[in-house]
């Protein structure tokens, strides 16, 4: 298990006496994962990464970034960051926008075409940052949070409003970038994203982060969908096996508690006692059922 | 500091807006030092009042020549080069890329206000190295003798230059880091230059003992002093005055700067970036 990177405690930010926009967050984000932080639009994800880079200030509670205080220079120097939108100047091409940023961040000159190479933007570079379309000027904003080869990646939604094609090589070069050492805590509001990218995610609502975990573990244990005739005489064997308490029918079909390991046993005894399967299959809960579950239970 | 000196350094030599200022600044001082008293000249009707135009835009007449605007219509673009250069950061969002690289705060800070002071330099440069040009092209062709300054009256002419319009940048980039903003600045820094201490001046203090002792303290006011002190018309050229004598107005004026700087500083650290 890696060291902790990101470390916070009961970090809380409110606005105002009535406004809670991060309410006593703890996380844990150790070397090398991929952490997912997920919540819906208004949770509190961009509060909580703008107070992890010292751009705003925890009302109460600690945070450690790379062993420091959020915006300790000495952390910055090793962090990546996309919070929100990208924020360029208009008027400089991709290139001399990064060229601005690699100056401020003490970053050989090399580096610059290494970075628009990984994002796939060379062709473009000459061009001002204020024609470049939604997707290119993501794929800047990644351009330059790489420019450090940081060892801690944060981005904030790096997919909004890219189209399908966009969101797909933009979820794969996250994939790709947080292979090895190197360490990505992603924001996002959407599910299956996180289920693709990330090692472990956070779930975010109301301010709070109300579970935490491998996609896996936040999912449960998946469940298995049988379809059989007779269905009582199916049931009474599924009991037999299982036990009464892991057996439940809906929508004409049986719901059994179990793994995939345990569906080729399953299909034997029934196929065996000489009832008919016609459908047998696992039925994970996917992981926006949990959130949703989840979310309502916070809210 | 200087990798935040040597990226704001980058972004101001690259963005149009602060060309078409320096421009603007450039082409003001030399139509009316030169173009309009040129065309006085020609069309003169007396050579006692011709001579003396004509003197006007001589070489050793550069300082008050070149400076003579700083007070009013450059000090107006002085600031808004300083309220354009940090308010849009703020427009753009560009401040939190810059504030998520490597240097602190103050470092950045120190950084921008590094760059702006070069900057401020640059356009000074540019206004008397043309004004220069055009006063040597003016009494070549009029066969007259070319007695320059000598170079520390020209330094100090310079100076006093830059220390006006370094004055009215940092009043804009103040103002950009209090609003966090651009259009705003512009707007209450014009008004106070062209508008607010000519009231003070020109009405509160023939009225008010008080207003009298104040104006005393503005930085306009003072600006145009050290103009005057400079070599500058008091009375003829809007602006210039002989309200106080020059080492006031330095002082006054230094002090100004140092105080913008200062709540700049301050609002750029205390404040967060969303």
């Amino acid at each position: 298990m890696g060291k902790p990177l990101i470390e916070t405690k009961n970090l809380t930010k409110r606005y105002g006496a009535s406004i809670v926009a991060v309410d006593g967050v703890n996380l844990t984000i150790r070397r090398g994962e991929v952490y997912g932080f997920l919540g819906p639009n208004g949770a509190g994800k961009t509060t909580t990464l703008r107070m992890l880079l010292g751009l705003i200030r925890a009302t109460s509670g600690s945070a450690s970034v790379l062993g420091h205080p959020p915006g300790h220079p000495e952390s910055l120097a090793r962090v990546g960051s996309l919070i929100e939108s990208p924020a360029f100047y208009p008027y400089l091409s991709g290139r001399d926008n990064l060229r601005v940023v690699a100056r401020y961040a003490g970053v050989p000159k090399k580096r610059i075409e290494e970075v628009l190479g990984i994002v796939d933007l060379t062709s473009r570079a000459r061009d001002k940052f204020s024609t470049y379309s939604l997707g290119m000027k993501q794929r800047l904003g990644v351009a330059a949070a790489l420019l450090k080869d940081p060892e801690l990646l944060i981005l904030d939604e790096p997919t909004n409003g890219l189209d399908p094609a966009g969101m797909s090589d933009m979820r794969e070069l996250i994939k790709n970038l947080g292979r090895g050492e190197r360490t990505v805590l992603l924001s996002s509001h959407l599910l299956g994203e996180v289920e693709q990218i990330c090692d472990r995610v956070g779930v975010i609502s109301g301010g709070a982060v109300i579970s935490e975990g491998t996609v896996g573990e936040l999912r449960g244990r998946g469940s298995v969908l049988v379809k059989a005739n007779p269905l009582d005489r199916a049931r009474e064997h599924a009991e037999k096996l299982l036990g009464p308490e892991r057996v439940e029918e809906s929508d004409g079909m049986l719901r059994l508690d179990a793994d995939a390991a345990a569906v080729a046993g399953i299909n034997r005894e029934l196929v065996n006692a000489s009832i008919e399967v016609s459908e047998i299959r696992l039925a994970e809960r996917t992981l926006e059922e949990v959130f949703l579950e989840m979310t309502k239970q916070g809210g | 500091m200087l990798s935040s000196f040597s990226a704001e350094i980058l972004k101001l030599y690259k963005r149009p807006a602060n060309w078409t200022i320096l421009a603007v600044a450039l082409i003001l001082s030399l139509v009316f030092n030169y173009l309009v008293p040129y065309a006085g000249y020609l069309g003169a009707d007396n050579e006692r009042m011709a001579e003396g135009i004509l003197a006007g835009m001589m070489p050793e007449n550069l300082v008050p020549n070149s400076i003579g605007g700083f007070p009013l219509f450059a000090g107006a673009l002085a600031l808004t080069f300083g309220a354009i250069s940090v308010g849009s950061e703020y427009g753009w969002g560009t401040l939190k890329t810059s504030l998520t690289q490597k240097p602190g705060r103050m470092a950045l800070f120190a950084g921008q206000i590094l760059a702006l002071a070069v900057a401020v330099a640059t356009i000074v440069l540019v206004i008397f190295a043309f004004g220069a040009l055009t006063s040597y092209a003016v009494a070549s062709s009029q066969s007259e003798a070319m007695d320059w300054l000598p170079v520390m009256d020209l330094l100090r002419g310079i100076s006093g230059g830059w220390l006006i319009l370094m004055t009215w940048c940092l009043f804009g980039a103040m103002l950009a880091f209090l609003f966090r903003g651009m259009a705003l600045p512009i707007g209450l820094g014009v008004v106070w230059i062209l508008g607010v201490e000519n009231l003070i001046v020109n009405v509160a203090a023939a009225l008010l003992d008080f207003a009298d002792d104040l104006q005393k303290f503005l930085p306009g006011v003072n600006a145009g002093s050290l103009v005057a002190a400079l070599g500058g018309r008091a009375g003829e050229t809007p602006g210039v005055n002989t309200a106080v004598d020059g080492t006031q107005a330095t002082l006054v004026l230094a002090a100004y700067a140092v105080a913008f700087v200062v709540a700049a500083g301050m609002a750029l650290q205390s404040r967060e970036v969303s």
